[in-house]
């Protein structure tokens, strides 16, 4: 069981973190201090074009190796210690450190640029997390950043001084680990370049989705089951081509017996994506708020075995496991309403939001 | 000198409950029993049975019972009563021991040592009776990613090579007209058309009492190239070449020419009465290369309407070998392990060559995820696959679809007595005698046939269901739901699971 919320603003307006906060504290039944974390879009503006890596080192040692390999790597623009405040509720276990960087400019002169640099990024992170002892690289977007630690949401805030930072989309997570031992790099949101995840569940496919993925080139290493989410998302996005909508028609596909009774050329589409992506589809229970540089978006199992509430409010929109964090913030609202089982919420900049209907 | 070879069995019979009907005299077709008309005498031939309870079954008062013998060598570990009768026989025979059905050996059965995960608590279980529960199957090559012109149902831009859709991943093998009776291909073939699923026809060609159900059947193109010709190609849902089989890997087959009858002959397109020689190899493959012209060439053959799959033995360089197969044009390949069944093979072959089919699907599916092609592909597992269990855990290891050959056989009546070769079936399954093929009725092995699919079936979802998926890709290749009982830590590798406790 775990605690999940969001908050979009659709127009991109950024507000501080204090609501966020306050979302994660009305949830305090669903998480138990094992973890807990924030996402913020759009905190970073004077460095928006640079990759903003938070990284967690063990100790002074593990920074300096990876300061080693980022040099060779990257063009680190800035560097500087995450604000931090010391508080008692959780020890201190991690240097917390934030760098700026960009790409070398060899890719500047391809066509596929952007492509070849957020592989180039990925492939840093994955080193990092794979071959350097006690270092951790927590997230890698640009503009965004996550917070997390082993604790209470709101300890985890006030250590990191989250409400100081502002930004048009937050998600948050409190945790209640059943699978995995708590430490701050399993805690959530999970994060890989743009995307973030939230969730709370078990991904009982994870199995299968994981050998998928890793025949794609990921790799899996964190012990949890939440990192196959975000590399899905940003396999079948970002570097397949396919539209939100329909990478959830992959993830969490309507039954065989719905798509039979499809028509044409829906039903052959449909049938398309649930071969092709069969060992994409996520099974078990769960709920996740997924979140990308302009998107926010929810998403269930195919029977919703997990709590998760959508709601309006004029430029915001609103996700959570729990309506009662969604009112506490905002109690006029023009909409709330509970998603149906794998239908898709999604929220975009300059857009409205909308329940993809696929089921 | 003396011939002192024990019998396996003996025949006990109830001389107060036996009335002389002669009913066994008749059923058996072994020659066991025996009846001395003018002197009123029973004989019974006990060397000759095999156990295959025919007579016991028919006797009308139940006077006949079958049991192991008591007699028996003085016991030794190495020179089991086995070995001691296979010498004893080849001396007197200067040949080869023929035998059927799968490897008797007592290898590790790497099934029985896998278990399967189940939810407790933090993952609900999913209960089949009240949630949808997916068994559907595509076998065939499927696209890296799909291009749509989006928006919603407007235009599929990639082209979906063809597949077979199963709506149980469980088929049944191939099974030839002339090894099997037509009554047992035509009570698979009902069976799998009623469930949705498949059955192999075996090299043995088409019966023309198949053609209704064609559109699930798979045809076979083997070494001896038996009735295959156009229509044939055309005429089944997929073709499948056969390079190898588990029971025998590395040699041919042999229908004896006593076998071919008229309609066999017609079926098979070779003269009556002749031998069914299949060579060892295909003689016009003879590397991947050329395996590959014969793919296209029925794939050209078919204009592209129909998945070709290649199946092998499984022997010991499997993964490199289906690698190749997939790489040269193939739409599944099937591995069959060395449990597999057959009509006929040399004990020898049976016993001792080939590898167990669930290290076979392990080493491949990893090795095509390796190489990035796992998605051209599918992965048919058989040999010795006895129950929904062996289902569920060939499919975590990570085939698509299961090939069940000796179960079926069994579910037709079969008491896997080995005698298939002989073609004198008790049973009316591996025979093509008329007084013994009437034995099986086709409407009542048909019901049993699908009746075991869909037991199977229904067994299946309840698995997924405790294991808290909804649907069977979920399990796909998913080795964290097994774990291993008592495997060594390289079996575990090979396999790819960890063992209980971790
Ligand atoms: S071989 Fe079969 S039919 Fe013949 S005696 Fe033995 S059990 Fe009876
Ligand atoms: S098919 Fe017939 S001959 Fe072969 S093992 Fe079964 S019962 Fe015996």
């Amino acid at each position: 069981m775990c605690g999940l919320g969001g908050i979009f603003n659709r127009e991109g307006r950024r507000i501080p973190g204090d609501d966020i906060i306050t979302m994660a504290r009305m949830m305090r039944d669903r998480y138990d201090g094992r973890g807990g974390g924030f996402a913020g879009y759009g905190i970073y503006p004077k460095y928006a074009e640079y990759y903003a890596l938070h990284l967690f080192f063990r100790d002074e040692e593990a920074k300096e190796a990876t300061e080693e390999f980022l040099k060779d790597r990257v063009a680190i623009i800035k560097d500087e210690e995450v604000p931090m405040r010391s508080i008692k509720e959780i020890p201190k276990e991690n240097i917390v450190w934030r760098y700026f960087v960009e790409v070398p400019h060899r890719f500047k002169s391809r066509k596929d640029c952007a492509a070849l640099e957020e592989d180039y990024i990925i492939e840093t992170v994955f080193t990092i997390n794979d071959e350097i002892d006690g270092a951790f690289v927590a997230s890698s977007g640009k503009n965004m950043g996550v917070f997390k630690a082993t604790g209470m949401p709101d300890d985890v805030a006030r250590m990191y001084k989250v409400e100081k930072y502002k930004a048009y989309c937050w998600i948050t997570h409190g945790r209640f680990p059943t699978n995995t031992p708590g430490w701050w790099g399993g805690a959530h949101p999970f994060n890989l370049l743009d995307w973030s995840v939230v969730h709370n569940g078990e991904i009982s496919s994870y199995g299968t989705n994981r050998r998928y993925l890793e025949a794609h080139g990921y790799k899996c290493r964190l012990l949890t089951d939440t990192e196959v989410v975000a590399y899905l998302f940003d396999l079948l996005v970002r570097k397949q081509g396919l539209s939100l909508r329909t990478a959830a028609i992959a993830l969490t596909p309507p039954f065989w017996k719905h798509i039979d009774r499809m028509p044409e050329p829906k039903r052959s589409i449909y049938t398309a994506l649930r071969m092709t992506y069969a060992p994409a589809m996520l099974n078990g229970p769960f709920a996740i708020i997924v979140a990308n540089r302009d998107t926010m978006v929810g998403l269930n199992d195919r029977i919703k075995l997990r709590p998760l509430i959508a709601a309006k409010s004029g430029e915001f929109v609103y996700i959570a496991s729990e309506e009662a964090a969604i009112r506490e913030i905002q109690p006029e609202l023009e909409k709330l309403w509970a998603p149906r089982a794998g239908n898709p919420v999604i929220a975009r900049l300059h857009d409205d939001v909308r329940e993809e209907v696929i089921h | 000198m003396v011939r002192n070879f024990p019998p396996d069995f003996v025949v006990r019979v109830d001389k107060e409950a036996c009335i002389n009907c002669l009913r066994c005299v008749r059923e058996c077709p072994f020659g066991v029993h025996e009846y001395d008309k003018e002197k009123k005498k029973w004989k019974r031939h006990h060397e000759k049975c095999v156990a295959c309870l025919r007579c016991a079954y028919m006797c009308p008062t139940q006077a006949i019972s079958i049991e192991r013998s008591p007699m028996e060598y003085s016991p030794h570990p190495v020179w089991t009563n086995r070995v001691r009768k296979d010498i004893k026989t080849q001396a007197e025979t200067g040949s080869v021991i023929l035998t059927a059905m799968g490897n008797e050996l007592p290898y590790l059965n790497y099934f029985d040592h896998l278990v399967l995960d189940a939810c407790q608590v933090t993952n609900p279980s999913i209960d089949p009776l009240r949630e949808p529960m997916e068994l559907r199957t595509y076998l065939g090559r499927k696209p890296e990613k799909v291009d749509l012109d989006e928006y919603d149902g407007v235009e599929l831009k990639t082209k979906i090579a063809p597949n077979l859709k199963l709506e149980t991943p469980i088929m049944f093998a191939h099974m030839s007209y002339g090894s099997i009776s037509i009554e047992a291909q035509l009570s698979m073939a009902r069976a799998a058309k009623e469930v949705g699923t498949y059955m192999g026809t075996g090299e043995g060609g088409m019966h023309r009492d198949l053609y209704p159900y064609a559109d699930h059947i798979i045809t076979q193109v083997a070494s001896g190239r038996f009735a295959v010709h156009e229509e044939y190609l055309k005429r089944g849902a997929a073709i499948e070449i056969k390079i190898g089989q588990g029971a025998k890997p590395g040699i041919g087959g042999h229908l004896p020419g006593t076998k071919v009858t008229a309609e066999i002959s017609e079926t098979r397109m070779i003269p009556e009465g002749s031998d069914a020689i299949s060579p060892a190899p295909h003689h016009d493959i003879y590397s991947i290369e050329d395996l590959s012209r014969l793919i296209y060439a029925l794939k050209e053959a078919t204009r592209y309407k129909k998945p070709v799959f290649v199946k092998i033995a499984a022997v010991h360089n499997v993964a490199p070998i289906a690698v190749g197969i997939i790489r040269a044009g193939a739409d599944a390949v099937v591995l069959d392990g060395f449990r597999g069944g057959t009509g006929a093979a040399p004990q020898v072959h049976r016993d001792h060559h080939g590898i167990p089919i669930e290290v076979a699907i392990a080493s491949v599916d990893q090795r095509l995820r390796e190489e990035g092609i796992r998605h051209w592909g599918s992965i048919i597992a058989s040999g010795g696959i006895r129950s929904s269990a062996d289902v569920a855990k060939a499919i975590a290891l990570g085939a698509d679809a299961v090939y069940i050959g000796t179960a079926a056989l069994i579910a037709l009546g079969c008491t896997v007595c080995k005698k298939c070769y002989t073609g004198k079936c008790p049973w009316g399954i591996a025979t093509q005698v008329p007084e013994l093929r009437k034995r099986l009725n086709p409407d009542e092995g048909a019901r049993r046939a699908a009746n075991l699919l869909k037991a199977w079936s229904h067994e299946l979802k309840e698995i997924l269901g405790a294991l808290g998926l909804n649907s069977i890709e979920s399990l796909r290749g998913n080795r964290d739901r097994l774990r291993g009982v008592g495997l060594s830590d390289v079996d575990l590798e090979v396999l790819g699971v960890k063992p209980a406790g971790r």
